[in-house]
């Protein structure tokens, strides 16, 4: 668990 | 220095970065904004000695080892990439914009189609130009099956007579074709009444319905052509076609101005009449209402001030609005080739005037360099196509260095040449809007969806993309 970071997404550029 | 990879950004104390090509959004606390600042992937100790003097070295060690598991994880200081091979050479047409009238019973005061007849002749689209067209689509999107057509002027209700034979021609080829059509009409709204309601909402039309804000604003820019106000009359329409809708498959759109930087406050009067809302900058070059630079900072003040609205009445205070240029889809989206072709204008989307010319998009009308053929002959500019194709995020210099590039797809062809007489330099004061804007969207999006995750209702906008939703019975509610 991050304490200064919250990942709110997985990245989505990586058809 | 912050490093090219990453953009951080702070909107109204809430702070996020962004990594740039994989699309990843942390929400972060001070302290790893400013080792962002610094931090470059390598340089631990550099920021570790630049920054100890402010804060704590064990929190700064403890900040560095969190950025270096999300590095590891792909989610930090991402490598660039190269233009993925599904971008296509040989672009397959999308969608169209049909030109049914080069007239108006408006006369608004920057309207780039010159009051209406983009700076040629009043003339309307025949039915027969129309279905011409409607074939022109279906024959020349191949084996895809989505299409968009949107109807357009000037005034399209103008020339209502046709425009139901057009329509109407669409569904009856849509089936045939066994395509899939999104027909979309834009209009002023003061011609709207219960038989064309009515046959817009049976044939599954979207609407975008021009609104400037509150009757002052309205009325100032857009009257009629003995100078009287438009808004009554158009707010009359616009309430029945919403009403009629349920509150779906709508869009209320304004445009600010020089003369209306203060936009927020027209935003917040726009949602008396409905949620769905979209409000641009003008573009000009010399006009009188043109933006300056002595604007700017007033319209991110406005920027700022919208997004604090929108998020307390996504939080429950308040009846939610939906911002146009706020909505980002943080977890998924269009593939970077989608992202690289941008609206598609010169390539994969074409305007046809009434007499059955094509241009790139319906801005570009009236351009005559631009003209790239007619109905009868088809596009008989293929330098054009490849240009328009090939200029993008990752071939226009000033794009290639922006963390914006994979959200706003380069801006807007149309605008780049009426500023800059070039396609491939971007209108530069349009992008630091875009900017802006995107930064609010991304934060406010990003704080959502933690909402989200912590068990509060899921109050994020849902991004259909604008698509007719059928059989809605209940009020759309955010």
């Amino acid at each position: 668990m991050k304490k200064h970071v919250k990942t709110v997404n997985k990245a989505m550029l990586n058809g | 220095m912050e490093n090219q990879l990453i953009h951080r950004m702070k909107v109204n104390g809430d702070m996020a970065v962004l990594d740039v090509n994989s699309g990843a959004v942390h929400l972060i606390d001070e302290m790893v904004y400013d080792v962002l600042g610094v931090f470059d992937g390598k340089n631990d100790e550099e920021t570790v000695s630049t920054l100890k003097n402010k804060y704590d070295e064990s929190e700064l060690v403890e900040v560095l080892g969190e950025l270096h598991e999300l590095m590891e994880e792909g989610l930090l200081f991402s490598p660039e990439f190269d233009v993925p091979e599904t971008f296509a050479t040989e672009p397959v047409l999308k969608s169209l914009c049909l030109h049914v009238a080069h007239d108006c019973n408006l006369r608004c005061k920057y309207c780039f189609a010159g009051t209406g007849d983009f700076g040629g002749k009043r003339e309307l689209m025949s039915a027969e130009t129309g279905k011409k067209a409607i074939d022109f689509a279906i024959t020349g999107s191949r084996k895809r099956r989505n299409l968009e057509i949107d109807l357009f002027g000037g005034e399209p209700l103008v020339n209502f007579g046709v425009v139901k034979e057009i329509i109407q021609y669409a569904r009856k080829r849509e089936k045939e074709a066994n395509k899939n059509i999104k027909l979309t009409l834009t209009t002023n709204g003061t011609l709207l009444n219960d038989e064309n309601i009515q046959f817009l909402n049976d044939n599954r039309v979207m609407v975008v319905l021009s609104l400037d804000g509150g009757k002052e604003m309205h009325d100032a820019m857009r009257p009629f052509p003995n100078k009287t106000g438009s808004y009554d009359a158009a707010v009359r329409g616009f309430k029945k076609i919403i009403a009629s809708r349920k509150g779906w498959n709508y869009y209320l759109r304004g445009t600010y101005t020089h003369f209306s930087t203060h936009f927020a406050e027209e935003v917040l009067k726009m949602t008396e009449v409905g949620k769905e809302i979209s409000m641009e900058p003008v573009v000009g070059t010399t006009e009188p209402y043109t933006l300056t630079e002595e604007d700017l900072p007033v319209l991110f003040a406005e920027y700022d001030k919208l997004a604090t609205e929108y998020l307390k009445r996504r939080r429950g205070e308040g009846e939610p609005f939906d911002f146009f240029h706020f909505n980002v889809a943080l977890d998924n989206g269009p593939c970077v080739a989608k992202r690289l072709a941008g609206c598609g204008a010169g390539h994969e989307y074409y305007a046809i005037t009434p007499s059955g010319e094509i241009y790139p998009c319906h801005q570009f009308v009236g351009r005559e360099q631009y003209k790239m053929g007619t109905l009868d002959t088809g596009v008989v500019r293929p330098d054009l196509v490849k240009k328009f194709r090939n200029t993008h995020v990752m071939t226009k210099p000033e794009c290639k260095k922006c963390w914006a590039r994979f959200f706003c797809s380069g801006g807007c062809h149309a605008n780049a040449d009426l500023v800059n007489g070039d396609i491939t330099k971007p209108y530069e004061y349009g992008c630091r809007i875009q900017r802006k804007r995107l930064e609010c969207a991304i934060v406010l999006q990003a704080l959502l969806t933690e909402d989200t995750k912590e068990g509060a209702e899921d109050m994020r906008p849902e991004i259909d993309n604008f698509k007719f939703q059928v059989g809605k019975t209940e009020e759309k509610r955010k």
